[in-house]
């Protein structure tokens, strides 16, 4: 966990205090809407279908257990109980009124929560694997670097209004947790054959409604130059990419339209002239920023204690701990995912309750630290096993312990038109349903890992081109339809899905989905190939002509 | 529209001068940057003062064979929200080593002077008189910053780590 200092206080008073008055202008009629409209947003403040949103950034998706009970006060006293866990890893609470605003960020930033940059066009929230510096075989800690990120960008006085938002994340294990490849930068932290740590940097990967895996523009870059090319690949993108069309604004369109090449050669000749520069960051400067990371202090346990293993005899557990328990680094220690998806309810939501459960659990169990992931979920990343029972037991009770991570019912959409002012169709109720019909527990097993994805609008804030099933909501006539495809990924073997066939209506998604699940079981070489495999050996084909021969 | 100048409203003693139009003698004028390259080498004799407006679309670094004859570069801000200027001034200051005036000009936006002032800008021409008497306010909301920028005086965390402030972290820093 990173912990704030004086400096990062004093920083953030000062942001609270000048959108206080930036607010008080726009009451006051000092600043237009549309004056105030990018200030507010990069403070996390969206105007709504309903409502004002606020947008809080959860920095690598780390919390700690104070700062979760104040997301927890902030959803009771401001908002209507609950809040909304994003695939940002940040926190939306969709009902809160704009005189509050100010009040509410100032209670979230006494524990160091803001808004800041959660939307607006400049460097967003850093993301990263949510298991970070808990999973074992990382090559470093990526929080690290999402931390010095995190500062470099914050408020940056060239790159406040670039062409479009901007998202970078990291990732640092082997397997892609943080989704790299759709990025409008991913960087991969690996060592080179002399030992040396440094990234893989991908630029140009992307979803919404022109979709781009990332392009590789330099396979090593040594990890202290970090902020030097990253102000170089800024530099280019602020200058050049295109302003006269907001949907061809993202720098996945430049790299596009001159191509990863030429895009690298500019980045790299303003890298040359800078890369000696102020930016260049000494090991003394890296070791005091992971310095004020806190690590737990682990106790020396070992694996497969004699709690853990009697809870074994328990079959409700084993299905939860076979599904929501992985490996840690640390012998004795485990990985916990907590899901936020129980069959019936909006994934990624959370009540002040259940948060206030979670912060507690994690004082009790967790060395009280929090993570958020992007599939919508929360983590405990540091649970000793001898404490998994009680743990289970704990989040059972909130209705916390639903056994579904990775399965079908543990979808990954986007507010929808239930909340959203952009969507054409509705995402929740979609996923409800689609939960619903794969709730028993046998059935969603049997499938296995199976990956679905739900955006109520061309925008993609679902990445439905990534689900392994991806469903897009359209608007024909005034009706909503959906769009699937199959086989998009977002791990380290990113690629988009395939078109399954024409849109279908509301009502069939359900059914749909169905057939294609059941046309997975009947067509699959075993049990231990995954629905995603399937589809990559067979293609879509198969899986179009049962679909529409049933409908 | 005031002028701003180092937290100072000044006389603008810059004309602009449309590109029809003949350049007044003595005094110092203010001129489009096609205008400018058409008569660059007619302008080499002129004794008063001359100035360039140049568009946040054409790479600054085209304007480096000029700088000497330059008393007063203003880059642009068609919109608030179009940032593209922010990268010119940044490189003229510290690519190029333009010391002279650098002035921001179009929908320039009190919430934004504090971004121009650490991208190297020295003079604002503010849109809103209320702006301007607020200039001193806007600029010294925040006693700290996380990144090195180009005229700072205030500590950034990287600059200290780096070693270029005093080290430390100051709880309130004077203004």
């Amino acid at each position: 966990m990173y912990v704030y200092d004086e400096f990062d206080r004093a920083f953030l008073a000062e942001r609270v205090a000048e959108f206080r008055d930036q607010v008080g202008r726009r009451l006051s009629g000092a600043l237009s809407e549309d004056e105030f409209k990018p200030l507010r947003l990069m403070n996390g403040v969206y105007l709504q279908l309903h409502a004002y949103m606020l947008r809080i950034a959860i920095p690598y998706g780390t919390l700690n257990s104070d700062q979760l009970r104040r997301m927890a006060y902030v959803a009771r006293r401001y908002d209507r109980g609950y809040g909304h866990f994003t695939t940002r890893q940040n926190i939306q609470f969709n009902w809160i009124k704009l005189d509050e605003l100010p009040e509410a960020m100032a209670a979230l930033a006494e524990v160091g929560v803001h808004g800041i940059q959660t939307s607006g066009n400049c460097i967003r929230n850093v993301t990263t694997d949510q298991w970070a510096g808990a999973t074992p075989g990382e090559y470093d800690d990526p929080r690290i670097w999402a931390e010095i990120l995190r500062q470099y960008s914050t408020l940056h006085p060239e790159f406040t209004y670039l062409p479009r938002k901007f998202k970078i994340a990291i990732t640092a294990a082997p397997q892609d947790r943080a989704a790299i490849k759709v990025h409008d930068v991913g960087l991969r932290l690996h060592r080179n054959e002399a030992g040396e740590l440094g990234f893989e940097v991908l630029v140009g990967g992307g979803l919404g409604r022109t979709p781009f895996v990332g392009k590789l523009v330099r396979p090593f870059l040594p990890a202290r130059d970090l902020l030097s090319y990253i102000e170089a690949i800024m530099r280019v993108y602020n200058q050049y990419g295109r302003r006269d069309n907001i949907y061809k604004a993202r720098i996945k369109i430049l790299v596009h339209e001159i191509g990863a090449e030429e895009f690298s050669r500019a980045v790299e000749a303003e890298w040359e002239a800078i890369r000696e520069g102020a930016l260049k960051m000494t090991d003394e400067m890296i070791a005091e920023i992971r310095g004020r990371f806190l690590y737990p202090d682990f106790a020396a346990l070992t694996d497969n204690p004699p709690e853990l293993v009697e809870a074994l005899k328990d079959e409700r557990f084993v299905t939860w701990h076979a599904n929501s328990v992985h490996t840690h680094k640390v012998p004795g220690h485990a990985i916990v995912t907590i899901s936020l998806k129980p069959v019936g309810a909006p994934p990624g939501d959370a009540t002040a309750d259940q948060m206030e459960v979670v912060a507690d659990l994690a004082d009790r169990y967790g060395f009280r630290e929090i993570r958020v992931g992007h599939e919508q979920n929360l983590c405990l990343p540091n649970v000793a096993q001898k404490d998994l029972p009680a743990l289970w037991a704990a989040l059972d009770a909130a209705g916390l312990a639903t056994p579904n991570v990775n399965h079908i019912s543990d979808i990954i959409a986007c507010p929808g038109l239930d909340y959203c002012a952009l969507a054409n169709a509705r995402a929740i109720p979609v996923a409800q349903e689609i939960a619903k019909r794969f709730a028993d527990l046998d059935r969603s097993r049997g499938i296995g890992r199976l990956h679905v994805n739900i955006s109520g609008c061309i925008n993609a804030c679902g990445h439905h081109h990534v689900g392994h099933i991806g469903i897009l909501g359209v608007e024909k006539n005034g009706q909503e339809f959906y769009q699937i495809t199959l086989g998009g990924r977002a791990d380290e073997k990113a690629q988009l899905g395939t078109l399954l066939g024409p849109a279908v209506s509301y009502e069939q998604v359900p059914d749909l989905i169905e057939d294609v699940v059941d046309t997975y079981m009947e067509l699959r070489a075993g049990p231990q190939e995954l629905f995603i495999d399937t589809v990559a050996r067979l293609g879509v084909e198969p899986f179009k002509e049962r679909v529409y021969a049933a409908h | 529209m005031p002028l701003i100048e180092n937290g100072q409203i000044i006389e603008d003693r810059f004309v602009r001068v449309t590109d029809e139009d003949a350049l007044p003698e003595g005094v110092p004028v203010l001129i489009g940057t096609d205008r400018f390259l058409k008569e660059a080498a007619a302008l080499k004799g002129r004794q008063a003062p001359v100035g360039i407006i140049w568009p946040n679309n054409r790479p600054i670094a085209e304007i480096a064979p000029y700088l000497d004859q330059l008393s007063l570069i203003a880059l642009n801000f068609p919109s608030f929200r179009d940032g593209r200027a922010y990268s010119q001034a940044r490189l003229l200051r510290e690519r190029l080593g333009w010391t002279g005036p650098l002035r921001a000009i179009g929908n320039v936006l009190r919430d934004q002077f504090l971004l121009m002032e650490r991208s190297g800008f020295d003079q604002v021409d503010a849109v809103k008189a209320a702006d301007a008497d607020a200039f001193d306010e806007a600029v010294h909301r925040y006693t700290v910053f996380y990144q090195p920028a180009t005229p700072d005086e205030r500590p950034s965390l990287l600059r200290q780590r780096l070693g270029r402030t005093v080290s430390g972290v100051p709880a309130g820093v004077p203004k």
